[in-house]
């Protein structure tokens, strides 16, 4: 059968099983939204390419299949690039198509020509360009075969004009992927296994690393098990939230800048660190000289490239997190850390004590009742897609996940901007799922403009937007570190909920506690998108926090009553 | 400083990958050499980097992570056979010309080009070898060099191949795009 270059990358995408791409139109791939509209594939016209990107992205995380951004040549690309390099840092499978200038310009400085290849080489982890025709089918099925494969991760595939514009013979048998090949590593060996269970079986103090890798290789079942067979208390990476039940009583809570005071200074105390499918981030270690010293490392990974990169581990086990849990699962014999949990309970209870939920309500309107309020409406079930900064550590604190994939946000990067697009995405993957972006007021400014693609698309989303007037995380650190000199944080916002009625949006305006169950529960009642813009207390700050450098358990902790120090007019 | 051994794909592109990832990760590489190999769709490379070995692991495992790179080993532990090669150009007159021409014998060097007021040297052989032949050039002027850079090979029976070809792989398709 003879196809367009363009017929054969929609009839390729089909046939992978693409249902949306979410892209923006222009002249170099102007010949694939033509055969776009002849296909059954649905197109999300997005705002601005970065929204794309980030919509593919949020797509690939819900799902846990691959997510398809398409933009045109020059600077429809190179709008990408926060979202490409978002997705490189949380290790999502995105695929991102962009027009290239035909074959024969290339390198004149054709109008829109941009070197899109050589830009994102550093943040993808696989780009190519195409200027055949026939060369389209095979290249869009590796590039979904390098996206999703091992540690998943962003492939860019630059597509010329006239390669989309050219015919060639379409046979779906004679295109399959044809990857180099690649040695196959068995890096642990025997020994190494061995060293692992022997750690394993002599620890006292043992705890539980979990990351974003134990989703990614779908090793839910294969880690509870393995919890349950060690009785190991379990403490979670931001991306790692969801992979184990927060209703779990093994499950600590998050580590690391803004983890709980418990969650990190268990660590610190443990004899044996069991790490899987993270990457000792320095958000989550802070200073390394003074991270977990009394503590042996476990280190089950994917990725050989993160063995020893930031912490010196004693035991390496690089695999797939579902086939290194199933081995070494039958091999745990000792479970009896009993002592070890109680102890780490009895600091929880020190710290639950300065916990702003337990405080009465003085009709102050604090993030933290927000998210715990929408936590209890929700009953910990719905998607939860927020955006980065001070919001997004209170979601993390105050919403308790039980699922996986249920808390979709940029770890990595800290990309502000990501949540309203990501949660579009999100919503696609999981049509019948409630979705609720959770975003700041600064980093909802930054892409708002996809209000007009919810409603362009008919979705129903539901956004609350932590409104304090400030770009609040980078506030706090000038309050902490910079003596209060807040220069270049105070912010100045549209009134939200008019503008949501601009947009066609139903948007509504919170500002006492007493308000806010009800106006959730009223978002969730509305078959349509709600806006809900929640003004907060300005001034208030995530608790507690690791000062970037400092050892972990150097914990700037909640402050007694928080009320007085943080409530504007006292 | 650390030697790398890689095969990658013969391909447009493909040192430009390997660069940008030394590049990236802030390690200096003193020499870079690609040729092809005995099969002309692999090239091999090797790879003489400023780095200790935690950064050679690093770069190492990294390098992998490439899909155009099919293997990278660090080998400056094992037994190694390491050749470089320079063309040094050497001002010479009628009288030093003599001298010159029994330094070149002791370091088995050779002369490959002749004018009347210089001669180039060709030399080959480990790093160290051709840095005291330069050192005793130096007195008589260098007035130009070029070096090839570090290939490194291991002795013996410590063989380094690429990886054999593999068919190709729909099962690799289907469990990539599966949803888990």
């Amino acid at each position: 059968m003879k196809l367009t270059g363009a017929e054969i990358l929609c009839e390729a995408l089909t046939r992978l099983g693409v249902r949306e791409i979410f892209g923006y139109p222009g002249g170099a791939i102007l010949p694939v939204y033509d055969a776009l509209g002849k296909s059954k594939l649905h197109h999300i016209l997005v705002r601005h390419e970065q929204g794309a990107t980030h919509m593919a992205d949020g797509y690939a995380r819900a799902s846990g299949g691959v997510g398809v951004a398409m933009a045109t040549s020059g600077p429809g690309a190179t709008n990408m690039v926060t979202g490409i390099a978002t997705a490189m840092l949380d290790s999502s499978p995105v695929v991102c198509i962009t027009g290239q200038v035909s074959s024969k310009v290339i390198g004149s400085d054709a109008f829109q020509e941009v070197d899109i290849t050589g830009i994102t080489m550093p943040i993808t982890k696989h780009n190519v360009v195409v200027s055949r025709a026939e060369d389209i089918a095979r290249t869009i099925r590796e590039a979904f075969v390098i996206a999703k494969s091992g540690r998943p991760g962003p492939v860019l595939v630059d597509i010329t004009k006239d390669a989309q514009q050219a015919s060639a013979e379409f046979d779906w048998d004679s295109c399959a992927p044809k990857l180099p090949p690649k040695r196959i590593r068995h890096n642990h060996d025997q020994a190494e296994f061995d060293r692992a269970v022997e750690l394993l079986n002599t620890a006292k103090r043992p705890v539980i690393l979990a990351g974003h890798g134990i989703m990614v290789s779908g090793a839910m079942r294969a880690f509870e098990e393995f919890v349950r067979a060690g009785n190991y208390p379990v403490a979670m990476t931001l991306l790692g939230i969801g992979c184990f039940p927060a209703k779990d009583p093994l499950n600590l809570g998050m580590m690391g800048m803004h983890g709980e005071a418990w969650v990190n200074n268990a660590i610190q105390e443990a004899d044996l660190l069991i790490a899987v499918g993270m990457r000792f981030d320095d958000r989550v270690t802070g200073d390394l000289r003074t991270y977990a010293k009394s503590a042996r490392k476990i280190h089950i990974e994917i990725d050989r490239a993160e063995i020893n990169k930031n912490v010196k581990v004693d035991a390496a086990l690089v695999g797939d997190a579902l086939e290194v849990l199933e081995r070494l699962t039958p091999h745990i014999k000792s479970r009896d850390h009993a002592a070890w949990i109680r102890y780490i309970n009895q600091l929880k209870g020190d710290s639950a004590v300065r916990d702003i939920q337990s405080l009465p309500d003085t009709g102050h309107l604090y993030a933290a009742h927000v998210i715990n309020d929408l936590w209890k409406e929700t009953h910990g079930e719905a998607i939860v897609v927020t955006d980065v900064g001070q919001h997004q550590m209170w979601e993390a604190q105050y919403y308790h996940h039980n699922r996986p994939r249920t808390l979709i946000t940029s770890g990595g990067l800290g990309t502000m901007g990501f949540a309203l697009p990501a949660a579009i995405g999100a919503k696609f993957a999981k049509p019948d799922s409630e979705v609720w972006v959770v975003v700041g007021d600064g980093g909802f400014q930054m892409t708002m403009s996809e209000l007009a693609t919810i409603v362009q698309e008919k979705i129903n989303l539901k956004i609350a937007i932590i409104n304090n007037g400030y770009l609040g995380m980078v506030r706090q650190w000038q309050e902490f570190f910079y003596d209060k000199r807040y220069v270049a944080t105070p912010l100045v916002a549209p009134d939200f909920a008019a503008l949501a009625n601009a947009f066609g949006i139903r948007g509504e305006r919170i500002t006492t506690r007493a308000e806010s169950i009800s106006a959730i529960r009223a978002a969730r009642e509305a078959n349509e998108t709600v806006l809900l813009d929640f003004r907060v207390e300005q001034e208030d700050s995530v608790y507690p926090m690791v000062p970037a450098g400092s050892a972990l358990h150097d914990m700037i902790r909640r402050p007694q009553s928080p009320l007085v120090e943080t409530a504007s007019d006292t | 400083m650390q030697t790398l051994v890689a095969y990658v794909e013969n391909k447009p592109g493909v040192l430009n990958r390997v660069s940008s990832l030394a590049r990236r990760l802030a390690i200096n590489i003193d020499s870079l050499t690609v040729g092809p190999t005995e099969n002309e769709e692999i090239a091999r490379m090797t790879i003489v980097a400023h780095t200790d070995e935690r950064g050679a692991h690093r770069l190492e495992a990294s390098l992998e992570k490439l899909v155009d790179v099919l293997l990278a080993e660090n080998i400056s532990t094992r037994a190694l056979l390491e050749r470089d090669l320079a063309l040094i150009k050497v001002s010479a007159d009628q009288q030093n010309r003599p001298h010159l021409m029994e330094l070149i014998k002791v370091f088995r060097a050779r002369v490959v080009d002749v004018a009347p007021e210089s001669l180039i040297i060709e030399v080959s052989g480990t790093v160290d070898k051709i840095d005291g032949l330069l050192e005793v050039l130096r007195p008589f002027g260098v007035l130009e060099m070029a070096r090839t850079g570090r290939i490194s090979m291991t002795r013996g029976s410590d063989l380094l191949q690429p990886p054999a070809p593999e068919p190709e792989d729909s099962a690799l398709e289907a469990t990539a795009t599966k949803v888990k």
